[in-house]
């Protein structure tokens, strides 16, 4: 049973919907209905895994980075993402909390010398941390939500992909992304994102930035599974999302996040 | 690799204050999407002033009526180039009827356009014009007789009954259309509105904001068309429909404006997260754009010059020729308003990071797909239609009702098709 009324989405899924709703419409007018009701998100179906198969999340414990970037690498190297430092599927944030509350963000840039993590020397600082972000692949998702052609979909998994055979190029998933996570690839002109490396996991690998993390810092797992080290890791950590309040249900969860941090 | 995007974007990486998601550096929905809430704006306020006449019996307003309706045609004509000169993928497009996702509101674009396009604008005029187009099609001569023939579809019967029933038609029409046209410019604010990642957007009232700033871009574009069109054929300006029909705008800008007013009291007494970054966006980047030309000069200025012609009545009518010298200006001010905050909206809603933090630009771009140029053809060419429209069916007929009490011609004296 599809848990989100995304699941399973895409091209097909869409006409085979389309054509069953245009033929219902025909018979009864039901099809308003229905297609009226699906506009909203049946959230509270979407949230929870579903009971058999895997559920895939992220980890990411901030403690843990260090900023060396080799994960932005790692991730530009394996998905072709264009090397100019305007398209990312993956980055890292450095913040320095100062002690008059200013915080200052950077986001890294790979190709410089790597920033100095130690701060200590700096009286006026409070605390200073680097923060891994990458798509939340969000159980209740905006961005396929709002695709106007179904191109992003949920995969049953819980991955949120895009098929750049269909995607028109609107860009209203990037708008609908709360979390800058999308970008439009300058090549294929299609909207662009994390897949969890989808290529490698569906081969039983880890996604190529977990796999090159030198701390660990980065976790990958099936939430569905007690054993793997994401549900291992939830259990040991107090653990935050980003922007709880839009209601997207993200699937990144943090470990050790800072307040400051959006 | 489009070296002309890497190129704008590295230009506007130094102009970057505070911080931004790596991937917000390119605003995403430039040029082309202001210009397609403005268009569809006018279209529904063209009707909406159409139906003015139709359903609430608005005699003065009546020389504006076929006016009001082939210039919504003409710009609902070009509603949707904007949107696909914009794809990266415009071959696609028809995927959106193929295989429209029905939780998406963008996917219902083309079947409310085309439902308003076909079910409303196209069948209105043709019953409004169906009359005439026989009796053209009966006196006229060369291609225009058959242009006429054909499109009155080669319906001959002129007889009072059938008459009867073309007024008929035309008020179910109508008062379909009304909805539909709320529904045409309402569901394009929704677009936005709905976008919950994006505070400056995400607002219940951005529909109805949308709503009634298309009113005012409507009537405001009617009124002007009207003034400048009929003196250059020769014609008298109505003063009496003109009067009216800044009247009813005047009334529409105070809506729009209190409308606005309301979501921006309403977004500072909350004072969300996002409060100090929109406000810093609205006092550097959006300071000219916003409060200069959008609200002083596009919506209080006018309001003011309006207003003034109201309370100084007795003053005003005298001097007819100053008045609608005031009414020129304060109409042109009211156009910019609006196509400024449909700006604003567009790309306000770009220019602030989704962290919070920071502000990017838009650089915008001269030649090019989304350049300057080409969107100024695309605000061309729905004059360009109109003019055809109006060779075809010329909308003289209520244009100079007024003409022709006051000077006693015959509708024979009124220019032919085509002329």
């Amino acid at each position: 049973m599809p848990l989100s009324p995304f699941a399973g989405g895409g091209r097909m899924n869409g006409r085979r919907n389309f054509l069953r709703n245009t033929l219902a419409f025909l018979v009864s007018g039901t099809a308003i209905g229905g297609g009226i009701l699906k506009l909203f998100p049946s959230s509270a179906l979407a949230k929870e895994a579903p009971r058999k198969g895997k559920w895939y999340g992220f980890g990411v414990s901030v403690d843990k980075c260090i900023g060396c970037g080799r994960c932005m690498e790692a991730c530009k190297v394996e998905n072709d993402v264009p090397r100019e430092p305007f398209f990312f599927r993956t980055w890292v944030e450095r913040y320095i909390i100062r002690k008059d509350g200013e915080a200052v963000v950077k986001a890294i840039n790979p190709n410089a010398e790597p920033m100095a993590a130690d701060t200590s020397g700096d009286r006026s600082i409070l605390r200073s941390f680097f923060v891994p972000k990458l798509c939340n692949q969000c159980a209740d998702p905006p961005c396929a939500q709002v695709c106007p052609v179904g191109a992003t979909f949920q995969t049953a998994d819980g991955v949120v992909l895009v098929n750049e055979k269909t995607c028109v190029g609107c860009r209203y998933c990037i708008q609908a992304c709360p979390y800058g996570a999308r970008y439009l690839h300058p090549v294929t002109r299609t909207a662009d994102k994390c897949t969890f490396c989808y290529h490698r996991i569906s081969q039983d690998l880890l996604p190529a930035c977990v796999e090159v993390c030198p701390t660990q810092a980065r976790i990958f797992g099936d939430l569905n599974s007690s054993a793997s080290p994401l549900s291992r890791f939830r259990r040991m950590n107090k653990i935050h999302v980003l922007k709880p309040a839009l209601n997207t249900e993200p699937k990144a969860y943090y470990a050790g996040l800072d307040g400051e941090v959006r | 690799m489009n070296q002309e995007l890497l190129h704008t974007l590295k230009e506007i990486m130094p102009q970057i204050t505070g911080y931004i998601y790596p991937n917000e550096i390119e605003v995403h929905w430039g040029l082309l999407i202001v210009v397609y809430p403005y268009i569809t704006g006018i279209v529904a306020g063209a009707f909406i002033l159409a139906s003015l006449v139709k359903v609430f019996n608005v005699k003065e307003v009546q020389p504006l009526y076929r006016l009001s309706l082939l210039t919504a045609l003409s710009y609902l004509l070009v509603a949707p180039l904007p949107l696909l000169s914009h794809l990266g993928h415009p071959e696609r497009c028809f995927e959106m009827f193929l295989t429209p996702q029905p939780s998406s509101a963008m996917a219902m674009f083309g079947f409310v356009y085309a439902w308003y396009l076909m079910a409303v604008l196209l069948i209105e005029i043709w019953f409004v014009y169906r009359v005439d187009m026989i009796v053209w099609a009966e006196g006229g001569s060369g291609p225009m007789k058959w242009i006429h023939k054909v499109l009155s579809l080669f319906s001959r019967d002129r007889s009072e009954s059938a008459v009867t029933f073309d007024h008929k038609a035309l008020k179910t029409i109508t008062i379909i259309g009304i909805p539909s046209a709320f529904l045409l410019h309402g569901y394009v604010g929704f677009i936005f509105g709905s976008v919950k990642a994006n505070p400056w957007w995400s607002s219940v009232l951005m529909p109805i904001a949308f709503l009634f700033s298309a009113i005012v871009s409507g009537v405001a574009l009617v009124i002007l068309l009207y003034m400048v069109i009929t003196p250059l054929t020769g014609g008298k300006i109505n003063m009496k429909c003109v009067d009216k029909a800044v009247d009813f705008l005047f009334y529409a800008v105070i809506v729009d404006f209190t409308l606005e007013f309301v979501d921006f009291i309403h977004r500072i007494y909350q004072s969300e997260e996002e409060i100090k970054i929109l406000s810093e966006m609205v006092m550097s980047k959006l300071f000219m754009s916003l409060v200069i030309i959008q609200v002083l000069l596009g919506m209080i200025l006018p309001l003011g010059i309006i207003g003034a012609t109201k309370i100084f009545k007795r003053r005003f009518t005298l001097n007819e020729d100053l008045r609608k010298m005031l009414y020129f200006i304060s109409v042109l001010l009211i156009q910019f308003g609006i196509f400024t905050m449909r700006w604003n909206v567009v790309i306000g809603g770009q220019m602030f990071s989704k962290s919070f933090r920071g502000l990017t630009t838009y650089k915008m771009e001269v030649t090019g797909i989304e350049g300057l140029l080409y969107t100024l053809v695309l605000l061309c060419l729905p004059l360009v239609i109109l003019t055809v429209l109006m060779k075809i069916l010329p909308p003289w007929k209520e244009m100079r009702e007024e003409d022709k009490s006051l000077e006693g011609g015959t509708p024979g004296s009124l220019p032919a098709p085509g002329a």
